[in-house]
């Protein structure tokens, strides 16, 4: 394609190789002024990559990149931001115990004479944009006590603060409750009659299908071509995606609830500030059943399932398991009634990053015979486990037993934690926002895995701010509200609209 | 990848480009100073291995800090930072020498006993310090550089007190000789003895005329057994598991608060038998009033970061300080140079480890010049040449 200033963002040829792997094959991407253009590819597509490549985090080895049709060289971050680039990332770069004033301002402070800080100004200039661009953010909260949802607006703040024309969203909807989503898009829409252009890293085609307007789609590093949004629809782009013909809709035969498994009564749980996150709550969990909990972000559900994994103490009420007593023990008291769970920040609870994938796959069992008799460790026999766990989970690379977790791509990490849960053959499985950050191909696994170990004779408790996901895996749908459940339906006999006005602390028609 | 791109990103290349760095940074102090660089590096060399006597020194001096290095580096590899080494070293040299001066056994039970009471000092001091963090979060940089005073001040008090000080001496008594760890330690002073060494002079030097003893050998293996410990053992995976995630060992049912004690205490076990050793091991064979630290423990910090953290590693960083202190010494004897330019020749090395980023730029430096010239090459020609190994 030509170089012109219609578009905002021209990339054209970029190659990029880590070692001996090749990221981006020479991929092409044109992005009109005053549109939003989603980047759609599977988990390890190199959407990341090319989008770390425009914010100069990394350099292409190969290729251009234009801006309003002048060649621009972008070797570092603030380069980009001086060419009006900002980034949201899909991990957020906040620093946790500063208010989002501080956060916002962080780099380029506002300072008075003689370099000091003026907070004022900077609160002031900092509510300006609140207020322009309708962001319901306190400029005074400290980033540990505000949602997810918030910190990402935070995050977009941050961006417009430095006054970025283009927006690059990575992953923007990853952890966002319906009514968010809407929000955010209503917000993407705002920004772009604002003039400004949007760039969005996705893998969810119905966002794709309500926000974006053009969308190019990568498949394993190479440029698999942009299409028209309002000409298409969400089968044909997944298909595009993956390579394959995918399957959207959740199948499923019906539930064949036993007895009941997991039984929480009364059970209270406080935060570290001491506020009641979970408040009397009851719920109850049969083998063979998948219960979901719908909800929005910040509602008790981290410390609901903290309390059953014995993370944090709960303050009153009973967690049983099988009719055994299990609140305020430990970990490993949870383990070994065997409740595994699938935790909603892989990095912090999952994993040890910098550990080998065998060396993660054995955490939880490392203590077994199976892995080296008495005192010691065998090596191989953890290798030969990892081994058939890569080849049962498809866990990509292959021959990647040795290699360091960090070194996976996201939706393959989930799928070692996901092995290494299911094959503890658990009687409670608790998946906390199971599919955060996954490709339609990776979601399909992780649905399909919830109903093999339903099939099994599990009971299931899924906890998701995803409102779909909840509805179509579930066979009982629980909306948790203000830290109790404030509604129980079978599935199929709610819809979208009652589930949402119950999340948000309405009363069920 | 080219073999020298290959080596600079290894671990090796980090400290040998610190070790050169701090040569020749130590050579443009000597040279302003006006000492000769090379006579005076020669003379380092010289004073560190000139003779047999020379290197059986170096061991001597490099047997405490090899220990002290093991475990500040297994600390670390567990997430803890042990700056208590120094303490629990002195612990471990005054309870040896409680215990070796009260009690007189033959040596097969002295020697063990005598070596695991200072064990048992360090660990406990480590012990603490870990109790501490675990349970009250006290971080244990704070906690162990207070410990490593109260340390002190014991080792002092034990000396001065009417138990244990020796008359008119600045020391405490000699422990008995049946604690001594020392290589042939009553052969070779033996008329046999003596008459056999005189045929060998250089046995006899090191033997005769030094406190060679048993002690880098049993670092050596501690060294290899923490090294075993830590990557090949359950306990070792859980600490190092504690280490990197605390939040993930945690969730996965690991105990946080008992592998950060037991770190703690394997680490101040590992400066006890330090202290211990250099007991048993050299003259004068018991502890003296301290006027300051004798940093065993703080040069043990300086060898674990040479060696990058790796137990095994600490070996030759160990043998590299001491015979820098040991062969330093010389330096000021032969050239006149003042020996605290070894002491920032040290101080630069461990300066420039302390960059691990350093020697992976050069690398990076590299390939981008050969991209750079491939690229020329295939404009001038218009095809693509196989890459060649430079």
């Amino acid at each position: 394609m030509e170089v012109s200033p219609e578009y905002a963002v021209q990339m054209h040829g970029i190659l990029k190789t880590f070692g001996a792997f090749t990221a981006l094959d020479r991929v092409d991407l044109d992005v009109k002024k005053q549109t939003v253009h989603a980047i759609l590819g599977e988990n390890g597509a190199g959407k990341t990559t090319l989008m770390n490549i425009l914010y100069g985090l990394y350099q292409a080895d190969e290729g251009d990149i234009f801006m309003s049709g002048e060649k621009v060289s972008i070797t570092n971050p603030t380069e980009a931001i001086k060419h009006g680039i900002g980034m949201v990332h899909q991990h957020f770069m906040l620093v946790e115990n500063f208010t989002v004033t501080e956060n916002i301002i962080l780099g380029d402070e506002v300072c008075g004479a003689a370099g000091i800080l003026d907070m004022a100004r900077a609160r002031k200039e900092v509510m300006e944009l609140v207020d322009e661009y309708g962001f319901d953010v306190d400029p005074d909260a400290k980033i540990q006590d505000i949602t997810v949802g918030m910190q990402q607006r935070v995050e977009i703040l941050k961006a417009l603060y430095r006054g970025a024309e283009v927006l690059i969203l990575d992953e923007p909807t990853a952890v966002l409750t319906p009514q968010e989503i809407d929000k955010l898009i209503e917000i993407m829409h705002d920004l772009i009659a604002k003039g400004k252009t949007i760039i969005i890293i996705t893998h969810k085609l119905r966002e794709i299908m309500q926000s974006a307007d053009e969308c190019s789609i990568i498949r394993r590093g190479v440029y698999m071509g942009t299409v028209d949004v309002h000409q298409t629809n969400e089968t044909e782009l997944a298909s595009k995606m993956v390579g394959r013909n995918v399957n959207l809709t959740v199948e499923k035969t019906p539930a064949h609830p036993g007895e009941t498994v997991l039984s929480i009564r009364d059970l209270t749980v406080k935060d570290d500030r001491g506020i009641e996150q979970v408040r009397h709550l009851n719920l109850d969990i049969r083998s063979g059943e998948i219960v979901g909990i719908a909800g929005i972000d910040g509602n008790g559900q981290q410390e609901l399932v903290d309390a059953i994994t014995n993370i944090v103490k709960a303050e009153s009420g009973s967690i049983k398991i099988n009719g055994d007593e299990i609140v305020n023990t430990t970990p490993r008291n949870t383990f070994l009634h065997k409740i595994a769970t699938i935790p909603s920040d892989r990095h912090r609870w999952g994993l040890v990053l910098p550990f080998s994938v065998s060396e993660n796959t054995v955490l939880e069992r490392h203590t077994e015979d199976d892995f080296g008799a008495g005192l010691t460790l065998d090596y191989d026999k953890m290798r030969s486990y990892t081994t058939q766990l890569i080849k049962d989970f498809d866990i990509r690379p292959a021959g990647s037993e040795d290699e360091r977790m960090s070194g996976l791509s996201g939706g393959n990490q989930q799928k070692a934690i996901i092995a290494r849960m299911v094959t503890a053959a658990p009687n409670l499985l608790i998946a906390f926002q199971p599919t955060r950050g996954l490709d339609v191909g990776a979601i399909e696994f992780v649905h399909k895995t919830l109903i093999a170990e339903r099939d099994r004779g599990a009971a299931i408790l899924l906890i998701s701010f995803e409102l779909d996901e909840v509805m179509d895996v579930s066979d009982t749908i629980a909306v948790i509200y203000h830290g109790q459940i404030a509604g129980t339906f079978a599935q199929g006999t709610v819809d979208e609209n009652q589930l949402g006005l119950l999340m948000a602390g309405g009363e069920a028609k | 990848m080219s073999k020298l791109e290959k080596f600079l990103r290894g671990r090796f290349a980090a400290a040998l480009v610190a070790v050169l760095v701090g040569f020749a940074i130590s050579a443009i102090v000597l040279a302003a100073a006006g000492y000769n660089p090379i006579g005076s590096f020669a003379a380092l060399f010289n004073g560190a291995f000139g003779k047999p006597k020379y290197i059986a020194n170096v061991i001597i001096k490099a047997t405490p800090i090899l220990l002290t290095g093991v475990s500040v580096a297994f600390a670390f590899k567990t997430g803890l930072f042990n700056i208590g080494a120094e303490g629990q070293y002195i612990l471990g040299t005054t309870l040896a020498t409680i215990v070796g001066v009260k009690l007189n056994l033959p040596m097969p039970l002295q020697v063990p006993i005598v070596l695991c009471a200072g064990i048992l000092g360090g660990a406990a001091l480590g012990a603490f310090v870990g109790w501490l963090k675990a349970h009250f979060g006290i971080h244990e940089v704070i906690t162990s550089i207070m410990c490593n005073w109260i340390a002190f001040y014991l080792c002092n008090f034990v000396v001065m007190s009417d138990t244990f000080h020796k008359p008119n001496s600045t020391s405490a008594l000699q422990v008995n000789g049946s604690s001594y760890t020392m290589i042939l330690g009553n052969w070779k002073k033996s008329a046999e003895g003596k008459a056999f060494l005189k045929g060998i002079p250089w046995l006899r030097e090191i033997l005769a005329k030094t406190d060679l003893n048993y002690g880098f050998i049993i670092a050596v293996l501690v060294a290899i057994l923490i090294s075993f410990v830590l990557t090949r053992t359950k306990l070792g995976y859980e600490l190092r598991a504690v280490g990197f995630n605390r939040d993930a060992a945690r969730f996965s049912g690991i105990s946080v608060e008992r592998n950060i004690v037991l770190s703690m205490l394997i680490s101040g076990a590992i400066c006890g038998l330090a202290g211990a050793l250099t007991i048993t091991g050299i003259s004068p064979h018991t502890i003296t009033l301290l006027a300051a630290m004798e940093s065993y423990g703080f040069n043990g910090l300086s060898v674990a970061f040479i060696a990058a953290c790796s137990p095994l590693g600490c070996i030759p960083a160990s043998i590299l300080f001491a015979s820098l202190i040991y062969g330093g010494m010389s330096v000021q004897q032969v050239m006149g140079a003042p020996s605290d330019i070894i002491n920032i020749m040290i101080g630069t090395i461990v300066f420039f480890t302390a960059l691990p980023g350093v020697t992976p730029m050069l690398a990076d430096m590299i390939a981008k010049r050969r991209k750079a010239q491939e690229d020329i090459r295939v404009s001038k020609d218009g095809t693509p040449l196989p890459e060649k190994e430079v």
